[in-house]
């Protein structure tokens, strides 16, 4: 529908929304911008900073010479693909029950999953400590592939369950009239047609595990450590590592801020999927 | 082959019952229509037949076998769904093959069968389209083609042409009607659209919440309503329906009298007289929508086109006085 709005509505609307956008851009031009300082330029006025003494990779080099990077960057991919593939085939099944057999409690039962991400992480971090210190899960990417695949299980499924809900009922059953098994009808049908969605659920639930902190940092010490924690030695007490802490900040963020700008696409089309028929 | 009958099947969702004890038998080969108005669970029993609900009670019988509790794809049935179903992934070469790379038939049968039924379907130059390229009557056929490769014991139609418009809805009717005496194969076909039942069944199932009222050839029907639903819902326009002293005079509680069988003539001459309320000219026919004849509200008549009145114009109507349905209190048919 066609609405008129005008101009000068339209160029205030424009100024306000590039304000927003580079309001929230800010800290991450920051950060780029200090990590290709010395450490000196980096603690200077602020105002300076584009036009002091030199641009230098130093800090890069500083920073893959103390820690290695590429450790951390294989940990964080394993434990980021790795509990959204665990957390796939939960909750494929899951969702498609949900989307299609439901039953009177269905929604208590989203509502329930959903619940458990009220919880404060914090609150069960003593009890999940001490089972992995028990079980020996301490500082490995098993356990911390586990945990993260508990934590994000729940907007997966909530997310599946509203994409398969936009996938009519009457082509499933078309499928199991045609003589497809629940495993054909779910693999050759509904899994192909609900590509945008899963699609997004993937990106969205690396996204989600590669940034993720909280867990990270206090399960791990050195074997496992995935880029959160390499990050994290740099913000250290003992002294002002400002442009080291930004070239390893840049370095951990670069390659979920690569394959999100790649994704943008196929993200915002699965995040809106269902909102305009 | 493809006989189907039903034992005392019934179907209830929850506490409410929408299919109470019910039986039918459906002959191989026969073209069987389910009519009635919404909701009146014909597509509840069609879905029972397909195995895509499971009866509460009852049993279901496919070729002499028990089929109550084998799963649709078992039951060698094929379905042509109202809202087409295809797979808008597939193309529609896919599609077509799709239940026989479900059954492993193998690439040159598939193919084979695949070019055939393009051919009849007039679908050879869209088997590389998907099913978002093609227009309703299209994707209908492609529907119509994944269901004949698979050479299924019956066809179960559930309102395949709702969806379409009107011109297309006749076309593909005569398609259905044809492909039905070429393959000689069962088909239950579900219709809430009277002239779609009276044009294409061999014998039509009337149903009123769930109860089958009466069951029979088109022209049975139409000749000998079993009770005033049926008189009502068979036949277009409507029976006219009235009581009171002018039906006692023929010796019924309730008679009725189709609109083609009542002509129209002059005021003096006429067993009854009426006011035109409106006219209809369709050219071969013409509607009489009349009004104050002391029997029913509006009386509807059906006229030849040359026949020529206007609003307000007072006309005498004569029906055709053995062609007067009777029915009694119960709205039962009397000889």
């Amino acid at each position: 529908m066609a609405r008129a709005i005008s101009t000068k509505r339209k160029s205030v609307n424009t100024a306000i929304a590039g304000t927003l956008g580079f309001l929230m851009f800010f800290p991450i031009l920051w950060i780029l911008i200090l990590s290709f300082k010395t450490e000196e330029d980096a603690i200077r006025a602020p105002l300076q900073i584009l036009f002091d003494s030199g641009w230098t990779l130093d800090s890069f080099a500083a920073v893959q010479a103390r820690s290695d990077y590429f450790k951390h960057f294989s940990n964080s991919v394993i434990i980021s693909v790795g509990s959204t593939l665990i957390g796939l085939m939960i909750a494929i099944p899951a969702a498609w029950s949900m989307a299609f057999v439901p039953s009177k409690n269905t929604k208590n039962v989203l509502m329930w999953m959903l619940s458990t991400k009220m919880l404060p992480p914090v609150g069960v971090l003593v009890p999940i400590y001490l089972i992995f210190r028990d079980t020996g899960l301490l500082d490995s990417r098993f356990g911390l592939t586990i945990v993260l695949t508990l934590m994000n299980l729940p907007i997966i499924v909530w997310m599946l369950y509203t994409y398969f809900k936009e996938i009519p009922g009457e082509i499933l059953e078309a499928a199991r009239m045609d003589g497809a098994s629940l495993r054909e009808e779910v693999l050759y049908v509904l899994t192909p047609m609900a590509i945008p969605g899963m699609a997004s659920t993937v990106l969205l639930n690396i996204i989600l595990a590669w940034n993720e902190a909280f867990w990270t940092l206090n399960l791990t010490a050195a074997k496992a450590a995935p880029l959160t924690a390499f990050i994290a030695s740099y913000s250290s007490p003992e002294g002002l590592f400002y442009a080291k802490l930004s070239a390893a900040s840049i370095m951990a963020i670069a390659p979920i801020l690569i394959m999100g700008w790649f994704s943008q696409k196929q993200l915002v089309r699965g995040l809106t999927f269902g909102a305009v028929k | 082959m493809g006989r189907i009958t039903l034992e005392k099947v019934t179907k209830s969702f929850g506490d409410v019952e929408v299919i109470p004890p019910l039986d039918l038998e459906i002959e191989d080969g026969e073209f069987v229509v389910f009519v009635g108005p919404s909701g009146c669970g014909k597509s509840t029993l069609l879905r029972l037949i397909a195995g895509l609900e499971d009866v509460t009670s009852g049993q279901i019988n496919i070729d002499g076998q028990d089929a109550t509790d084998l799963p649709p794809a078992k039951r060698s049935l094929a379905m042509v769904f109202q809202s087409y179903a295809l797979y808008p992934h597939m193309s529609v070469r896919k599609n077509i093959a799709f239940p026989m790379r479900m059954a492993g038939v193998p690439d040159d049968e598939q193919k084979r069968r695949i070019e055939a039924a393009a051919k009849a379907l007039n679908l050879t130059d869209y088997l590389d389209r998907r099913p978002g390229q093609l227009s309703g009557g299209q994707r209908q056929r492609v529907a119509i083609g994944r269901a004949i490769v698979r050479e299924p014991a019956a066809f179960l139609f559930d309102e395949p042409l709702s969806n379409l418009d009107a011109a297309l809805r006749v076309g593909m009717r005569l398609e259905i009607s044809e492909l039905h005496k070429r393959l000689e194969t069962t088909m239950v076909y579900v219709t809430h659209d009277q002239v779609e039942a009276m044009t294409m069944a061999d014998k039509i199932v009337v149903l009123r919440a769930g109860n089958i009222e009466q069951v029979g050839s088109p022209l049975e029907l139409y000749k000998a309503p079993r009770n005033l639903f049926v008189a009502g819902f068979i036949g277009s326009p409507t029976m006219n329906i009235f009581d009171g002293a002018e039906a006692a005079k023929f010796g019924a509680h309730t008679a009725g009298v189709r609109p083609e069988h009542i002509e129209v003539v002059s005021p003096e001459e006429g067993y009854w007289t009426g006011t035109v309320g409106v006219a209809e000219h369709l050219g071969s026919d013409t509607f009489f929508h009349i009004h104050e004849t002391g029997l029913a509200e509006t009386i509807t008549v059906r006229a030849p086109g040359d026949v020529a009145y206007n609003h307000g114009d007072k006309i005498g109507l004569n029906p055709r006085t053995d062609l007067v349905h009777k029915f009694d209190e119960q709205g039962l048919r009397v000889q």
